[in-house]
């Protein structure tokens, strides 16, 4: 124990205690800490009696607000609900082509679109709708595999594309290396990139080795020319988009067992309304079609 | 006074036949591993934030983020924070007890080498994938169960030093530091509660479920802040500050005040970690409140810490340990404002989830915890080791590194934490969510790599140190009787027993 001594330096006594040459002051707690404090206690005190607080068994004192987490959540959502209520009737009820023939309900479709695009379809598609090289399709240039004007893209987006609904689009490629030996396959991809006007070998192609097995297997689908085709989502082979890659081996793989993309029914999943956001957004995205294709009609 | 006085007279300790001498050499070894887990937990916490701005740096298994985040959390708390408090509080036990470590020498080195076997065994299980995922407490059974023996061994230590001291009264500190040891043992008793799916596996499943999980998980979570980093080196605070300080303790009152309200308080505000989840609304409510009224008993420690330095102010100006003690203490006051703000639910709606909170954890981390632990490792070394510390220019050159670079780091996370909050709560004219999660990560990557670089600033405080330390201890031995050192500059930076 040391003794009580007076510090020079700011006035206050010692406690008296010692431990190892450390001494106490007996200053007085701070005025403002001991307000500061007490007020932190009554603004406790406000929000305990304002808030859901005390634990009373089986239920807790309810709060002068009445506030719960869950009727807030239930507010909010109705609010808005009820804040889109009136342009979601409207987008339910119009057809596509007069949603985006109204100027202001077009605006609406392409912002909501972009929401719940970045929501539901990004994951696949990218953020922008670029695609990814060797999985999912780019829905930002004009080349379709299901076809481009509002009604396919609505159609592709509600019934999703190989899945296990009824209505989903469906179309399938045989895997030829069931039938055919890699030599003939190899032939046969030669022949697809021939097909493309640019290649050297596009005007003598008939000449290649792999053009009668084109003709009997592929022409049916994917045209006579390559050109594709969207009623079996048949993709386009005379042109530079390769979904699963266009070098002369990915060829060969995608004819040996192909690969083909699924997509899920949105329409399952989203209301009416939120579908037809997105299909005029896609359809905005930059390579939107005027004209359906037959196939989509037909479905429809 | 004057009975207690009586009770123990002033100057008994003269008296004794034998001179008193501390139990230190375990001490020494704490102190050694402080620094070196310093270095392993905050590289390891580079290397994250790498991870984090550079994704491809997740090139294995092994390090990849999600098994080296802990090895980083637990290097730090455990490895670094663990040790400083080890070494500081069997350092400040018998100094302020006036007497030696209770039970023998080997048994506290042996605590050493089995708290560096335990630390540094779970480490190595984390990058195997041996978790129960529950964050700070990801140690597998097998390892809650020898940390929970080690850490009754330390209770007995501590308290049977406590109990036979020579004062007769018990240090501020030690309060401090003996709320921590018992505090943690409940903590992690209780959320530690698993069954091994067999006595031969690694792997457990907790006993608590659902909501109830999370509560406890974050009852334990919060309160190794609140007694591990808060009250332990709030401890240290008080022996070192006064000591480097020359000065007496600003309000003994004031100690007394801060201490109760915040050990009692701290222990309820874990809710404040669960808001907007499926915790119930009244448990959410509890946890702002006592949040709230948490907040002056923490800068109790704070106007004690910075009041001390009352009438020795000029010491900031050529003493880096103290700048450093007092530059903790004031990280310590902006942590535990921010705490308390961030724990209201309205704050709370845009900060959870977002790198305002990393930010928060950090300015207290890397500002309050490494700091304080910083100015006491530079403090005992050279009366550890009976050397001159090497140079205090070098000193000068950690605390500047060590500032710019928590500087870097908090304000990039206030900057991408609120950016981001804010980003995730825009909508546009029609009422639709402005951007997508990938905008909002998109636009973190600068602050990424500032926090990064703010990291490699303050490792690169670390090595400084570990050089310093380093040349003290292979420096020359000085005598125990000569207590001017020559051209040693300063006294608090000599030996004086």
């Amino acid at each position: 124990m040391g003794k009580i001594e007076r510090d020079p330096i700011t006035g206050q006594y010692t406690t008296g205690h010692q431990w190892n040459g450390i001494r106490e002051l007996r200053t007085p707690v701070p005025i403002w800490w001991m307000l500061v404090w007490i007020a932190s206690i009554a603004f406790a005190l406000v929000y305990v009696y304002l808030l859901p607080s005390i634990p009373l068994g089986d239920r807790t004192t309810a709060g002068a607000t009445g506030y719960t987490a869950r009727l807030n959540l239930e507010a909010e959502l109705d609010a808005v609900r009820t804040a889109r209520a009136e342009a979601s009737a409207q987008l339910a009820e119009l057809e596509l082509s007069e949603i985006v023939a109204d100027e202001e309900l077009a605006t609406l479709a392409f912002n909501g679109g972009r929401s719940a695009f970045g929501v539901n379809c990004m994951q696949c598609h990218g953020a922008g709708g670029g695609g990814q090289i060797g999985q999912f399709p780019s829905l930002i240039d004009d080349d379709w595999l299901w076809g481009g004007s509002l009604e396919d893209i609505w159609y592709s987006i509600n019934h999703g594309i190989r899945n296990e609904t009824l209505d989903a689009r469906f179309a399938l490629m045989p895997a030829y290396g069931d039938f055919y030996e890699q030599a003939e396959i190899e032939d046969v991809a030669d022949y697809v990139l021939a097909l493309n006007p640019s290649s050297p070998e596009h005007a003598t192609r008939d000449q290649l080795p792999g053009a009668e097995m084109f003709d009997l297997e592929c022409s049916a689908c994917h045209g006579v020319n390559g050109e594709g085709g969207r009623d079996f989502g048949a993709p386009n082979l005379s042109d530079a988009v390769w979904l699963y890659g266009g070098e002369r081996e990915e060829i060969v793989a995608q004819i040996i067992n192909p690969r083909m993309g699924v997509m899920p029914a949105f329409g399952e999943r989203l209301d009416e309304a939120t579908i037809k956001m997105l299909t005029v957004y896609v359809h905005a995205l930059g390579g939107g079609e005027d004209v359906a294709s037959g196939e989509t009609a037909a479905l429809q | 006074m004057s009975a207690q006085a009586a009770a123990q007279p002033a100057g008994s300790m003269q008296t004794e036949a034998r001179p008193l001498t501390y139990a230190d050499d375990a001490i020494r070894l704490f102190t050694i591993a402080t620094v070196l887990w310093a270095f392993i937990g905050m590289a390891a916490g580079v290397f994250i934030a790498a991870q984090l701005a550079f994704p491809w740096l997740n090139f294995h298994e092994w390090i990849n983020f999600g098994r080296f985040r802990p090895v980083h959390t637990s290097g730090v708390i455990l490895g670094f924070g663990g040790n400083a408090l080890l070494a500081t509080s069997y350092y400040v036990v018998q100094r302020t007890c006036q007497t030696r470590l209770f039970g023998p020498n080997w048994f506290h080195i042996l605590q050493f080498w089995l708290f560096q076997v335990v630390l540094l065994s779970a480490a190595g299980s984390y990058v195997l994938g041996f978790t129960q995922s529950k964050e700070y407490a990801e140690p597998e059974w097998i390892f809650d169960i020898l940390i929970t023996v080690w850490w009754v061994s330390y209770l007995v230590v501590y308290v049977g030093t406590l109990v036979k001291r020579k004062e007769p009264h018990i240090y501020v500190a030690n309060w401090f530091f003996l709320s921590y040891i018992v505090a943690v043992a409940m903590l992690h008793t209780v959320n530690n509660i698993s069954i091994p799916i067999s006595l031969f596996s690694m792997h457990s499943y907790t006993v608590y479920s659902g909501v109830q999980s999370a509560m406890i998980q974050w009852w334990y979570g919060h309160n190794m802040v609140g007694f591990f980093l808060t009250a332990g080196f709030i401890g240290i605070m008080y022996y070192f500050v006064p000591k480097q300080a020359e000065r007496p303790i600003y309000s003994y009152r004031l100690s007394i005040v801060h201490f109760w309200a915040l050990i009692f308080l701290y222990i309820w505000a874990g809710p404040h970690h669960l808001h907007y989840t499926a915790l119930p609304d009244w448990a959410q409510t509890l946890g702002v409140v006592f949040s709230v009224m948490l907040w002056m008993p923490s800068w109790g420690g704070m106007v004690n810490g910075i009041m001390t330095l009352s009438g020795a102010w000029h010491k900031l100006r050529t003493d880096p340990i103290m700048r450093f003690l007092v530059v903790a203490v004031a990280f310590y006051g902006m942590s535990t404002f921010e705490g308390p703000l961030m724990s209201i639910k309205e704050v709370n709606a845009l900060s959870h989830y977002t790198d305002w909170t990393v930010g928060h954890v950090h300015s207290g981390a890397l500002g309050w915890v490494a700091f304080v632990a910083f100015g006491a490792v530079y403090y005992l070394v050279p009366r550890l080791w009976r050397r001159t510390m090497h140079s205090v220019a070098l000193i000068e050159v950690h605390f500047w590194l060590a500032s710019i670079g928590i500087l870097l780091y908090i304000t990039a996370m206030w900057v991408s934490g609120i950016t981001q909050g804010l980003m995730w709560r825009t909508y546009d004219e029609n009422g639709f969510l402005l951007y997508t999660f990938s905008d909002t990560v998109a636009m973190l990557h600068p602050y990424y790599v500032t926090r990064f670089l703010g990291g490699v600033l303050y490792i690169a405080g670390v090595v400084v140190m570990m050089y310093n330390l380093y040349r003290t201890i292979t420096g020359p031995i000085i005598a125990r009787t000569s207590t001017p050192l020559g051209s040693a500059p300063k006294a608090g930076l000599t030996p004086a027993e």
